[in-house]
């Protein structure tokens, strides 16, 4: 596992290198100058003068790549623009945030999508499959943050339920911060939920077909024992893997959720640093996210090799 | 959320009888019926736009301001007194647009790289794959936010951005399709007669992992949509006043306890038209699925 492990790091060193190139490069090519907008209204040349020599913007690009690369590495991804606060400092602020959104999001998602994917396929071919399969369409196809805006309308607006928006930490009061993410979590969870019952459905008629459950059954053994004991145990292994992939998926629908809800995190920070063109913080954001989604490959691919003894040999 | 074919599925060229046999498999699917009635009928009502009986997108009235649905307006006014209907129209436009035109940047790119890595193998291979996979790491969304942004906010940057962010899925499915392919016998036999590379690519190779392609593309298209209504929705896409149904929700939040049938109808008809593009998506791959005949 650990020479595994090992090649799989090394194979993802060029990619990193890659991801940091072209996160560099593109945000070195956005449109306006953010020097001009933090020397403010009166752009006095000196001041300006001043911040470009500060922030290396005289450099050529591959000497202020170079210097970028080399701070990154020791955890430095510089400074941002607009509020002045390291950019590491900043995306460790906003992150438990969305690690508890995503959080409960895949709790939702997998509480729905494993139960719907272990019954579809159960009863495959049933009017409850047929309907459990539009669902989950359904689920991929509806847009997030309308379905975010219509439960704003009809859960906190209408029926006064859940508050609208807002966060409140989840050490401060957990109960009340639970209350406040569950219709974020919920909007999240929605599309992960389908993902989640596709893939299971799949994996479970694949298992079904199998001698052991056919043998488990022959030998008289309860069906919801051959199902869970046997089937399902299973089938969640590529679900597993899965559920390690979804993690772009739940930063990428994170993004639009907080807009929704304006919750302060991962992912409202990403829309503020793009319009504010904050390119430090923008570039940190997305090497970071890189970075941990190849972390989550290599998690995923390590998790079915454990999941998966007969993968381990190969 | 993007959803993706597997590669084994279609590495199996097409021969007329099974063509016919998918065909038949297709029409048998009432899922994919329906998705492609539902396609249909928003490209029909996006061409026809201009003629159907409407007011115009950008047409206001004074005296109308925010009204629920009525006979003249049936699915009622927004903040400016414009027809929420007219918009919605003229918005498959460019929802529709944005869709196949992003996803045609997407194959266009990523077809070739993918065939020439596959082709190729080797270092040109390694560098495209390393490429693709440093794309693939940020997710889709975060990406086509950073490339609009980058390009500015327009629907044709949009497109182009979707279309970069899209690219990736393109290259690796037909790489996989073309290593595939490059063992079939024929593709053996066409090398052992003398064709030349591109002949072999154009002739052999292009033909044989179009299906899987088609798929993708589909499923592809669906997610585009929505990713233009969410680069709308966060003022990246499409520029008001033109009309879209992302940047009408964006609007449409503004006013939810005042006029909630603003965010109700676009939200529906993004809804329909990706679950449209889902089912023949879904359709076409169970059709041309060789492993279930």
């Amino acid at each position: 596992m650990l020479a595994f492990l090992g090649r799989r790091i090394l194979i993802a060193i060029p990619t990193v290198f890659l991801i940091s190139v072209f996160v560099f490069t593109l945000q070195h090519l956005l449109p306006g100058d953010p020097i001009l907008v933090m020397a403010g209204e009166e752009r006095d040349p000196e001041i300006i003068a001043a911040l470009r020599e500060k922030y290396r913007m005289n450099d050529p690009i591959t000497v202020q790549y170079l210097a970028w690369a080399g701070n990154a590495l020791q955890g430095d991804l510089g400074i941002s623009l607009r509020t002045q606060q390291p950019v590491l400092e900043l995306i460790a602020e906003k992150l438990p945030v969305t690690i508890q959104l995503a959080v409960m999001a895949l709790i939702i998602a997998i509480l729905i999508g494993i139960p719907a994917g272990v019954l579809s396929a159960y009863k495959k071919g049933t009017w409850i499959d047929w309907l459990a399969n539009i669902i989950a369409l359904s689920g991929l196809s509806v847009p997030n943050f309308w379905l975010g805006i219509m439960l704003i309308l009809l859960v906190s607006v209408r029926l006064g339920w859940l508050p609208a928006s807002g966060y409140l930490p989840l050490s401060e009061d957990p109960l009340q911060s639970i209350r406040v993410m569950v219709m974020p979590a919920f909007v999240l969870g929605t599309a992960l939920a389908a993902t989640l019952m596709r893939h299971t459905r799949s994996a479970m008629l694949s298992v079904l077909k199998s001698d052991y459950v056919r043998t488990a059954r022959a030998k008289g053994l309860r069906e919801g024992v051959v199902l869970v004991k046997h089937a399902l145990r299973n089938a969640l292994v590529p679900v597993v893997t899965v559920i390690t992939l979804l993690f772009g998926e739940l930063l990428a629908g994170a993004v639009l959720t907080e807009q929704i809800f304006t919750i302060p995190g991962f992912g409202k920070l990403v829309v503020d640093a793009v319009f504010n063109r904050d390119y430090a913080v923008v570039q940190g954001i997305v090497l970071c996210t890189g970075i941990a989604f190849i972390a989550m490959n290599i998690l995923a691919d390590a998790a079915y090799r454990v999941l998966n003894p007969r993968m381990s040999d190969q | 959320m993007t959803a993706t074919v597997d590669p084994e599925v279609a590495a199996d060229p097409l021969p007329p009888r099974r063509r016919s046999r998918a065909w038949a498999k297709f029409r048998r699917n009432p899922s994919a019926i329906l998705g492609g009635a539902i396609v249909v009928f928003f490209l029909v009502v996006a061409i026809l736009a201009p003629l159907l009986p409407v007011p115009g997108p950008a047409e206001t009235d004074w005296s109308a301001v925010r009204k629920p649905p009525t006979a003249a307006h049936p699915f009622g006014t927004d903040e400016i007194g414009r027809d929420v209907l007219s918009r919605m129209i003229w918005g498959a436009q460019a929802s529709l647009l944005a869709g196949v035109v992003s996803v045609l940047i997407a194959v266009a790119l990523g077809v070739p790289l993918g065939m020439i890595a596959g082709y190729m193998r080797g270092w040109t291979d390694a560098v495209i794959s390393r490429f693709t996979e440093a794309l693939l790491a940020a997710p889709f969304l975060i990406l086509a936010i950073a490339l609009a942004a980058f390009l500015g906010p327009s629907l044709t940057n949009a497109m182009i951005a979707i279309g970069l962010s899209a690219m990736p899925i393109f290259v690796r499915l037909s790489r996989a399709q073309t290593l595939s392919v490059m063992t079939e016998d024929y593709v053996e036999s066409a090398r052992a007669v003398g064709i030349g590379h591109v002949g072999l690519i154009w002739r052999y190779i292009l033909p044989n992992i179009f299906p899987p392609i088609i798929v993708q593309g589909t499923l592809t298209i669906a997610t585009a949509i929505i990713a233009e209504a969410s680069l709308s929705f966060l003022g990246l896409g499409q520029q008001p006043p033109a009309p879209s149904w992302g940047a009408m929700l964006n609007t449409a939040k503004n006013f939810l306890e005042q006029a909630p049938w603003m965010a109700l109808y676009p939200g529906i008809a993004i809804f329909l038209v990706v679950l449209g593009f889902n089912l023949l998506g879904d359709g076409l791959r169970d059709a041309l699925d060789p492993r279930d005949t």
